[in-house]
């Protein structure tokens, strides 16, 4: 097997007094597509934070290629190929496409102290980069990045991670706030983004995102790794009775179910 | 792909604004009669402008990248003080004092943004401390050095003319600088990519930053900029009147945040332009010279002009939905 682009190599992390994560151990290679799976509060953020140099690890290791690095800023970790992509895109809603693409990289035209930003430039590479990943109804640069769906705001921030070299793309709940439709373009996106050779780490709940493009699992609950798989190792409902605690689903509907014929009865 | 002119020009922020000015422009060229257009009326609301403009471009420019600045009713005070205390009380060269009270505009500018950055405490109330303090200083000094709290200055012939002389019908010479402080601006906002910086950072700060763009540099260098361009302004006030109050020029505040709103700038930050800040202050100007042109009492020029600033607004409101909800026409079929 080809070694791991990113791996994180028995990293804690406690603030103070708290620990949040413990002892994880995980790897994703190219063009492949890691999912972390996780209930609210299992440290998927943090864990997130970690991989995108915004926290230290307390000890352990993050590696890329084989070697041992660290980020020491979010900057630091960019500047390596890692891109996060957060809910909502982390894209500037009063932006035109061109400009929020550039943003921080600027394409200028000019000389010296007179140079400008080179407007035409921007949108005409903005936009056919978000159109080769499959968004066409994006045709004009100068539109403003709020005007834009949750899916096409989430495949520009994605296009312009690989536009910008990335080798790791971190995607933070892509599709938590998306209706169907909206989420499939993602998860159309998510595995173009693979195809094209890159690490994926895709982190989301909704167990049925992650199975139609993940190629690798990892179930945290409260803080650790409490299962490691891979496709088709594990059915759908046995990874959501992962995510719900270990508990049965089975058995958590029937409580509910047996609490609220008890309350019923009472209400009426 | 072109579009048609009118939906290209009505998706901008300066929009609502150039409406706005055209608005009262007519309203009381109508009302107060067509002196309000002649050379001399011109004028004189261009030279308010002036003095407005050229403290509203960088306060808006703060609110654009989702800081605010009322310090400046102080350093303006500032500016005009030091140049008349060193220059005038003191009998130095002018451009000592010059220099002097653009520096103490700089160093303003400087603790604003320190102390913005490093207590993370909402640029309004950093802002309104310093405003205090400063007016405290300025005051408490004065009377200690001079023991009066009005200075006189006579400044020299050229110099005079650099920041203090009337040209034409009552045109002030500190119109064309504040064109050529504009012009610099938009240079600064709209062509170079550091516009681009400061609309990321009031958009969304922490994407900024992830971005590598360098917010805090940035948000010192604008809190720096609006202190300068204060004390400036204070500076060719002193020479024009040649004689200074130690008293902070509270209504320049609500002045220039009226005339930044009027323009289209969004107060939360990440929207705006400097030619909608520049049609904004001349608005502002023109409501209040043109109460004089008309038969109504000056005091309704308030009432004027917060009807103004709400309707402003409002208008700015929906532009700016306009612009997010535009997309091309042909598309909506496909």
């Amino acid at each position: 097997m080809s070694v791991p682009i990113l791996a994180l190599r028995g990293v804690n992390k406690s603030f103070g007094p708290i620990d949040v994560l413990h002892d994880i151990t995980l790897e994703v290679r190219a063009g492949e597509v890691l999912c972390l799976l996780g209930d609210n509060g299992a440290g998927k953020s943090t864990l997130i934070r970690i991989l995108s140099g915004v926290h230290q690890p307390s000890s352990g290791s993050i590696e890329m290629d084989g070697a041992a690095v660290s980020f020491p800023s979010p900057r630091a970790a960019a500047d390596k190929g890692i891109a996060t992509v957060h809910q909502f895109g982390g894209t500037f809603p009063l932006m035109s496409i061109g400009r929020c693409f550039f943003v921080g990289v600027e394409p200028t035209k000019g000389w010296g102290p007179f140079r400008v930003y080179d407007r035409r430039k921007a949108n005409a590479i903005a936009v056919k980069a978000v159109r080769d990943f499959g968004i066409t109804r994006i045709d004009d640069g100068d539109r403003l990045v709020g005007g834009l769906s949750g899916g096409e705001r989430q495949s520009l921030a994605i296009a312009r991670a690989v536009h910008f070299g990335a080798r790791v793309l971190i995607l933070d709940e892509p599709t938590a706030a998306l209706g169907v439709k909206q989420a499939t373009h993602v998860l159309r996106i998510v595995n173009e983004a693979k195809r094209r050779g890159l690490a994926v780490v895709f982190i989301t709940h909704q167990v049925m995102h992650a199975m139609a493009v993940g190629d690798h699992f990892a179930v945290l609950i409260r803080g650790a790794v409490a299962a490691d798989f891979r496709k088709g190792e594990k059915s759908r409902e046995e990874i959501t009775d992962l995510m719900a605690g270990g508990a049965s689903m089975a058995s958590l509907e029937a409580e509910i179910e047996s609490h609220m014929a008890s309350h019923g009865e009472a209400a009426e | 792909m072109t579009t048609p002119f009118p939906g290209n020009l009505l998706r901008r922020p300066e929009a609502g604004a150039l409406i706005g000015l055209i608005g009262v422009t007519v309203f009381f060229a109508i009302v107060g009669g067509i002196e309000f257009l002649y050379p001399s009326s011109v004028g004189s609301w261009l030279s308010r402008s002036a003095t407005l403009g050229i403290v509203a471009i960088p306060v808006g420019l703060l609110m654009i990248a989702g800081e605010l600045d009322i310090s400046v009713g102080a350093t303006i005070t500032a500016g005009a003080l030091i140049t008349a205390l060193v220059s005038g009380y003191y009998e130095q060269p002018i451009i000592l004092g010059m220099l002097a009270a653009l520096a103490f505009g700089a160093i303003v500018g400087l603790v604003n943004g320190y102390l913005v950055l490093k207590t993370g405490v909402p640029s309004f109330i950093v802002t309104l401390g310093t405003l205090f303090a400063v007016s405290g200083i300025l005051l408490g000094a004065t009377v200690v050095l001079t023991g009066t709290t009005s200075i006189a200055i006579k400044a020299p012939e050229m110099v005079k003319t650099m920041f203090g002389m009337y040209f034409g019908a009552g045109f002030q010479v500190l119109i064309l600088w504040w064109i050529a402080i504009t012009a610099a601006f938009y240079f600064f906002m709209h062509l170079s990519p550091f516009g681009n910086w400061i609309f990321a950072m009031g958009g969304d700060k922490e994407s900024a930053r992830n971005a590598g763009i360098p917010t805090a540099r940035m948000t010192i260098l604008l809190f720096v900029l609006s202190s300068v361009c204060a004390s400036f302004v204070g500076m060719s006030q002193a020479i024009l009147f040649q004689s200074v109050q130690a008293t902070p020029q509270l209504t320049l505040i609500f002045n220039t945040i009226i005339a930044v709103v009027v323009g289209g700038v969004l107060l939360t930050g990440g929207f705006g332009s400097v030619i909608g800040i520049f049609f904004g202050t001349i608005t502002f100007a023109v409501v209040t010279q043109g109460i004089y042109y008309t038969s109504f009492d000056q005091t309704w020029s308030n009432l004027v002009i917060g009807v103004l600033l709400l309707g402003a607004v409002l208008m700015n409101n929906t532009f700016r939905k306009m612009a997010l909800s535009y997309a091309p026409k042909k598309e909506a079929k496909a």
